[in-house]
């Protein structure tokens, strides 16, 4: 008798897959390189990634209904720059703006999905170009320096508790996330409309409000990446955040989140995140120790290779799934 | 009898003629507007600037319209471009291999590295049809690692070269017209012609349309969808080469770079729909020149580039809002 496997296995499976092959990198980089689990290199790790992990948190959600959000990057850079020019007013007036331009994008995303009833993916791509050209536009083609008066910078290169300030808000935003998933109402149609968007609809549950709000999410989130970025490295950056969507859907999917929607998972894609993040570290690393020397560009070869090993991992098992089911 | 009522004879309605052939109109207006506000529009530095920066997005483009056809989608195009690009000079400057005399080697790059963009594609349709990934999934794998291996063969550097024999593809002239844009016309006419008159193109077509219905007619769905794949995948090897050749350098850090949503939106623009079901190449091909024309009138008339982003990004849903308002109606 063959065990059926359900797509809920498969996200289970790629749970506890991500999160052995986590620890498992983790081991060996500490195992093999001085200074890996030191805490200059952790810390440093965790304040760049929490970026990544943010956008990566808002893409979860809207994946979980099935969509897809390729505008975060081009949010993202739109977000830093926005952060930038207003960081002259302080820390506050900064860190709004960013938020708020990348509040407006994901609103302006969920409107035309929703309204004109449009492919999530056609349309975020031309929000990516356009939040992309708006981003140039503010910032006359070139980086725009933040203020360095004011206290803005705290945002990104502060210590809170002698812990990375990014890091703390990655953290409270993945907490929100999880709660949000598991324990409300939205969590559950979230995943509802992944499931099946009609049947959601015809069971009275509020479809279009709750996609409102995922790619309201994912922009808040890309938002606030962007004033990350731009306060951790001194300034707003229009070019920056190319391919930050197709990192973040890695992570989602290396996280067992199904790209078809309907079965998810919050913490997973942080777990994919630092896996994906600890590939360039380790390559850094193994460089350092001179045995080999693989170029920066290996790491974009690694991960695709990762992926790969992923979705046709995901992938067999689901045949496995069709070929028992009745 | 009410029958012949009903399909009253297409020439009698004006504004079903329009409709489907609103992207024509579209250009055509846009042609005139130019005429009438864009200074020195009427030229032939005009048509060669537009033509030259647009044969490569036409090219992939045709690939892409293929794929969206069958309902898939092909983000590697730009990676598999990169890739193509990077291979050229590494094979006629010797330096993956020894060539017995530099024609040969021009031949070899010619052909070679096309053909590695075509067994990359051959990899995206397996991961498409062997193990059932969505198109968007499979692709974005090499979307990834592409670049990635394209910039590892060359080390991330610059390979600046002059080879006249190889450079012909992008500044040779055939009866004053430029090689690359014949090129383009031969790739656009055999598509079409594919697509219209060849049971390849049916196929795709039943395919797009209703894969589970057309499996069942017992068309060979999967080796069908791998074909098209590989189409893509040999429309961006020669398109990078292209590149290249346009540049007297190779770089993979750009080459291609963003290709994918140029394409694609040529495909929207174009009037395909991106569910499948109908590949509309002559739109595509219409749909790539608004999108350029309407960029270099922006330009031409003093509008900042990245300006003209925001405008491209209202052009692409303002076609798809309108292909589902059409669809709808």
């Amino acid at each position: 008798m063959k065990v059926a496997v359900s797509a809920r296995d498969i996200v289970a499976f790629s749970r506890y897959g991500v999160v052995a092959a986590l620890v498992l990198l983790v081991a060996f980089g500490g195992w093999r390189y001085d200074h890996f689990l030191g805490a200059y290199n952790v810390l440093t790790f965790l304040r760049y990634n929490a970026m990544f992990a943010l956008v990566g948190l808002g893409m979860t959600f809207v994946i979980m209904t099935g969509g897809i959000d390729l505008s975060v990057g081009a949010v993202a850079a739109l977000g830093s720059v926005v952060s930038a020019l207003l960081s002259p007013f302080g820390l506050w007036p900064g860190v709004l703006a960013g938020a708020a331009a990348g509040l407006a994008v994901g609103l302006l995303n969920a409107g035309i999905i929703i309204r004109l009833n449009i492919l999530p993916f056609i349309v975020t791509l031309a929000t990516m170009l356009a939040a992309r050209g708006t981003a140039l536009l503010l910032a006359h083609n070139t980086s725009v320096a933040v203020s360095y008066d004011t206290n803005f910078m705290a945002i990104g290169q502060g210590d809170f508790l002698a812990f990375p300030i990014p890091a703390w808000i990655a953290l409270a935003a993945y907490v929100a996330g999880s709660l949000l998933l598991n324990f409300t109402a939205f969590g559950r149609v979230t995943l509802a409309i992944g499931g099946n968007e009609d049947a959601t609809r015809m069971m009275g549950l509020p479809v279009d409000r709750v996609k409102l709000g995922v790619y309201a999410m994912s922009g808040l989130a890309a938002g606030i990446a962007g004033v990350i970025l731009a306060a951790q490295f001194g300034a707003g950056q229009p070019i920056e955040g190319n391919g930050w969507e197709l990192f973040a859907i890695s992570a989602v999917v290396v996280g067992g989140t199904l790209l078809t929607g309907g079965e998810g998972a919050v913490g997973t894609t942080l777990a994919g995140v630092l896996l994906l993040g600890l590939i360039f570290n380790i390559l850094n690393f193994e460089n350092g120790l001179g045995w080999i020397s693989l170029s920066a560009y290996w790491q974009s070869v690694i991960r695709g290779a990762f992926l790969l090993l992923v979705v046709v991992t995901q992938a067999k098992l689901t045949a496995r799934d069709r070929k028992s089911a009745p | 009898m009410s029958e012949r009522a009903v399909l009253a004879p297409r020439a009698w309605r004006p504004m079903a003629l329009l409709s489907r052939n609103a992207v024509l109109a579209a250009l055509v207006l846009l042609i005139l507007l130019n005429i009438a506000i864009t200074p020195h529009f009427v030229s032939w530095e005009t048509l060669n600037v537009n033509l030259t920066q647009v044969t490569t997005i036409i090219i992939v483009a045709i690939g892409m319209t293929m794929v969206i056809a069958t309902g898939g989608i092909d983000l590697s195009v730009g990676a598999l471009m990169a890739i193509a690009g990077a291979l050229a000079p590494l094979i006629f400057e010797g330096k993956l291999f020894a060539i017995p005399s530099p024609m040969i080697g021009v031949a070899l790059a010619y052909v070679l590295p096309v053909l590695a963009a075509g067994a990359f594609g051959w990899f995206n349709g397996l991961l498409v049809t062997r193990y059932r990934i969505q198109p968007i999934i499979a692709t974005l794998v090499l979307f990834i690692a592409g670049r990635g291996i394209g910039q590892v063969m060359t080390n991330g550097n610059l390979q600046p070269f002059r080879n006249p024999p190889f450079q012909m593809i992008a500044m040779g002239h055939i009866a004053h017209v430029p090689v690359q844009v014949i090129l383009m016309l031969l790739i656009g006419g055999a598509a079409a012609w594919a697509v219209r008159r060849t049971v390849f193109g049916r196929r795709i077509l039943a395919i797009g349309g209703n894969e589970r219905a057309a499996r069942l007619a017992g068309i060979p769905v999967d080796r069908t969808k791998r074909l098209v794949y590989v189409i893509s995948g040999l429309c961006s090897g020669l398109a990078g080469l292209i590149v290249v050749a346009i540049n007297s350098s190779s770089d993979a850090n750009t080459n291609g770079m963003g290709m994918e949503l140029d394409a694609i939106a040529a495909v929207a623009v174009g009037g395909t729909p991106l569910m499948g079901g109908r590949a509309l190449i002559v739109g595509t091909i219409l749909g790539a020149l608004i999108i350029q024309i309407v960029r270099y009138m922006l330009l031409a008339n003093g509008v900042p580039d990245s300006a003209a982003m925001v405008v491209k990004a209202g052009l692409i849903v303002l076609a798809v809002a309108l292909q589902f308002q059409g669809r709808r109606a």
